[in-house]
């Protein structure tokens, strides 16, 4: 029997059990198109743009825990994707992009909607591929597969020329073994390990420091067995936040730029650092000479670029998260490891002590705070929605504000900071967990990126709940303006509208919207109780900052705490 | 730190796009490439490329895990100078003037290099040697009439097998 590229493709994606596809057809991705239309198991959402296709991928990998599939044209269907290929490499998120090509015998001649994809996306894709022989095409995919979960993930794109996809081969003839002979295996860590231990055992300020990449290594339960038994404080990158439980006592919330003040103090005064998943970005921490000054630094990632990059470390050590926990936590149970109470008292009181001197705050006033808003819906859901984010004050209040207690239920744009991000991304994750409640958390800027894609929500039945903290600003530049550039609002403010309650009205959507605190219960709940999408457009102080606020280059130490609370 | 020269070897898949995905991975981390050549190995399926940069070692160790990362790459590996050895080729064209003759047979002959082709106006020389040999046979060569030259950039190879 003869299949055609299109077949071969359908197939191969049904191995990899990836039959939930995010895209939008055009010419070259005709074929493939045509033949989706006989494929009974395949779920295919149109979305209105192809950055809506890639972000709500992105958003389903980060849900579901599996890789999203995304499926657009040649040229601009192609070049619309970059944003959101970018995005998912930034945050290491397991992605497969199918891009449509012009036929093989026009590649290289300015075609019609022809782009070259795979340059373009070379230094924003884990690896991407130009699929130019049929023979070759159920082999790349199983890779593309293979490469985009294993080891640090990320995205991968194949180009698919159009004739590729028409011509047909042998059933007999496909071959799709994976061999891949660049990979290596991981080394041998016991010592590492064990070294690592040693430090641990004789540390009197230690601190875990944990990030996404506990989660994306399924990591958390030997991260919880290994924290508690320890009994030492945990704080977390933005990508870390679910990792370890938000309510948890031991649990001292974000640190960086916008971290919590006893999170910047700890890591500022630890004597051990021990990371897991992590990367040390510029935003976490902040002035490098003065990061963690009296600290010894243990370092466990599965990417050896990420280890000794930017800080000082002591033990780094090449492994997947679960793998290194799991070593940690055999150790301290041969050894039936605890602390001696000694050791540590005085650092446990001491970030007991900076807890309850700097906790996280905000002034009540007559009009709506962003924060009390997070924390109505924190409240409201039990801390069991999944919550998307824009990008801006929305994602740090979304960050500092709502407690993550669960692996997979916070996402947001964290390397790259796409504003537009969290919509479509609300999208992917509610089809990943249709029983879920899916929450974006948007500013009025970011969701005006993607605003389009509220009709894929309202054709799909996708009833995600849209909040949006509207201070008619581009909030976080106008912060910036406030404190680092005297004030000149220069470009950042859009008080022109559009009213939202009539626009996700437009749609087929509802809209609800109140400017009153005493109303912010009774519109979260309504919106989260009503079917369907809903967008709820909730007017706040329009000159709200998130504090607390590092200066880029200072140390974390030198902390902006805003205005002081009144209790 | 101080700077010094690297010889990177890499082995890697014969792929058209595996060349661009290593001189894209310098250029995007603003690392310079110094000299690159490359060779098809044993298995025609594979690959090795030497690439030469300077750098300071804190670099040259981010360039070769960076390089080591990508897919279509076995194994990147510095190489460092005395566990290798390494020569570079040099192919001069020469226009000397009729007085300069006898000076430049002369420097071929007690410099051991070899001319390779010549006709009634040009002459074309072969030099190998270590980057300072290179660099010495130009400074020689430029006042006797020469007019163009190429050079390969540095092959290495291990005094030991891995």
């Amino acid at each position: 029997m003869k299949l055609t590229g299109s077949e071969v493709l359908f197939r191969t994606l049904h191995k990899e059990d990836a039959n939930t596809i995010f895209g939008y057809p055009g010419g070259s991705v005709m074929d493939i198109y045509d033949e989706m239309f006989r494929q009974k198991d395949i779920r295919h959402i149109l979305v209105r743009h192809e950055q809506g296709a890639i972000h709500a991928a992105d958003g389903y990998a980060r849900a579901s825990g599996k890789v999203g599939v995304c499926l657009v044209t040649s040229g601009p269907g192609a070049t619309n994707t970059v944003t959101g290929i970018a995005n998912a490499y930034g945050d290491s998120i397991p992605v497969v992009v199918f891009t449509g090509q012009v036929p093989t015998h026009l590649i290289g001649n300015d075609a019609f909607q022809e782009v070259d994809i795979t340059g373009i996306t070379r230094s924003c894709t884990k690896h991407n591929y130009l699929v130019r022989k049929i023979e070759d095409l159920a082999r790349t995919v199983r890779e593309a597969f293979h490469i985009a979960r294993s080891g640090r993930p990320g995205p991968v794109l194949i180009d698919l020329p159009k004739d590729v996809m028409q011509s047909s081969i042998d059933e007999g003839a496909i071959e799709d073994e994976v061999h891949l002979n660049g990979t290596s295996a991981l080394p041998d860590i016991e010592e590492d390990c064990v070294r690592a231990f040693k430090l641990l055992k004789e540390a009197r300020r230690p601190l875990l420091f944990v990030g996404g990449g506990v989660i994306l290594g399924k990591a958390c339960d030997d991260l919880r067995t290994f924290a508690r038994r320890l009994h030492v404080p945990v704080i977390s990158s933005l990508m870390g936040l679910g990792a370890f439980p938000g309510t948890d006592p031991l649990s001292l919330g974000m640190v960086g730029m916008h971290g919590t003040y006893y999170a910047n103090m700890a890591i500022s005064h630890c004597d051990l650092l021990f990371a897991v998943g992590v990367r040390f970005d510029d935003r976490v921490t902040s002035k490098l000479e003065a990061f963690a000054p009296h600290a010894k630094i243990v370092h466990i990632d599965i990417d050896a670029v990420s280890l000794e990059r930017t800080v000082r470390t002591d033990i780094p050590i090449l492994s997947d998260s679960k793998r290194a926990l799991s070593i940690f936590n055999r150790l301290m149970a041969e050894a039936s490891f605890s602390y001696p109470p000694d050791q540590t008292r005085e650092w446990l009181e001491q970030v007991a002590a900076w807890k309850k001197r700097v906790p996280l705050s905000y002034c009540r006033s007559q009009r709506i705070k962003p924060q009390y808003v997070v924390e109505k819906l924190f409240e409201i859901t039990g801390g069991d929605a999944i919550v998307t984010t824009e990008v801006g004050q929305n994602q740090m209040w979304a960050a500092q504000f709502y407690k993550f207690d669960h692996p997979n239920s916070f996402i947001t744009s964290g390397g790259l900071g796409a504003m537009g991000f969290g919509f479509p991304a609300a999208i992917g994750a509610q089809v990943a967990c249709p029983d879920r409640t899916v929450v974006d958390i948007a500013g009025d800027g970011s969701i005006q990126m993607n605003i389009q894609e509220l009709a894929t929500a309202v054709t799909h039945r996708i009833p995600v709940k849209v909040v949006i903290l509207n201070n008619l600003y581009l909030g976080m530049v106008r912060q910036w303006q406030e404190l680092y550039y005297g004030k000149r609002y220069s470009q950042s403010h859009i008080n022109t509208g559009p009213d939202f309650v009539k626009l996700a009205e437009a749609y087929g959507a509802v809209g609800l919207r109140t400017d009153k605190p005493e109303e912010v219960k009774k519109v979260l709940t309504k919106g989260l109780n009503t079917e369907g999408p809903v967008f709820m457009d909730i007017r706040v102080e329009p000159e709200e900052g998130v504090y607390p606020i590092v200066k880029p280059g200072a140390p974390l130490t030198e902390m902006d705490l805003g205005k002081p609370a009144v209790l | 730190m101080s700077k010094r020269e690297a010889a990177i070897s890499i082995v890697v898949n014969n792929k058209p796009d595996v060349l661009a995905r290593i001189a894209g991975t310098f250029s995007g981390r603003g690392f310079n490439i110094e000299s690159i050549s490359a060779n098809v190995t044993r298995d025609p399926a594979i690959t090795k490329i030497i690439i030469t940069t300077i750098g300071t070692q804190d670099t040259i160790t981010k360039i070769e895990k960076q390089i080591n990362r990508l897919v279509d790459v076995l194994v990147a590996r510095d190489i460092s100078v005395d566990e290798a050895v390494q020569r570079e080729m040099l192919l001069i064209r020469m226009k000397p003037a009729a007085a300069d003759r006898n000076d430049l047979y002369k420097a071929v002959i007690t410099n051991g290099w070899k001319i390779i082709g010549q006709d009634d106006t040009y002459l074309f020389i072969e030099v190998t040697g270590e980057r300072e040999d290179i660099d010495r046979a130009l400074a020689v060569l430029e006042p006797l009439g020469m007019e163009d030259f190429s050079r390969t950039g540095t092959v290495v190879i291990e005094r030991r097998g891995p």
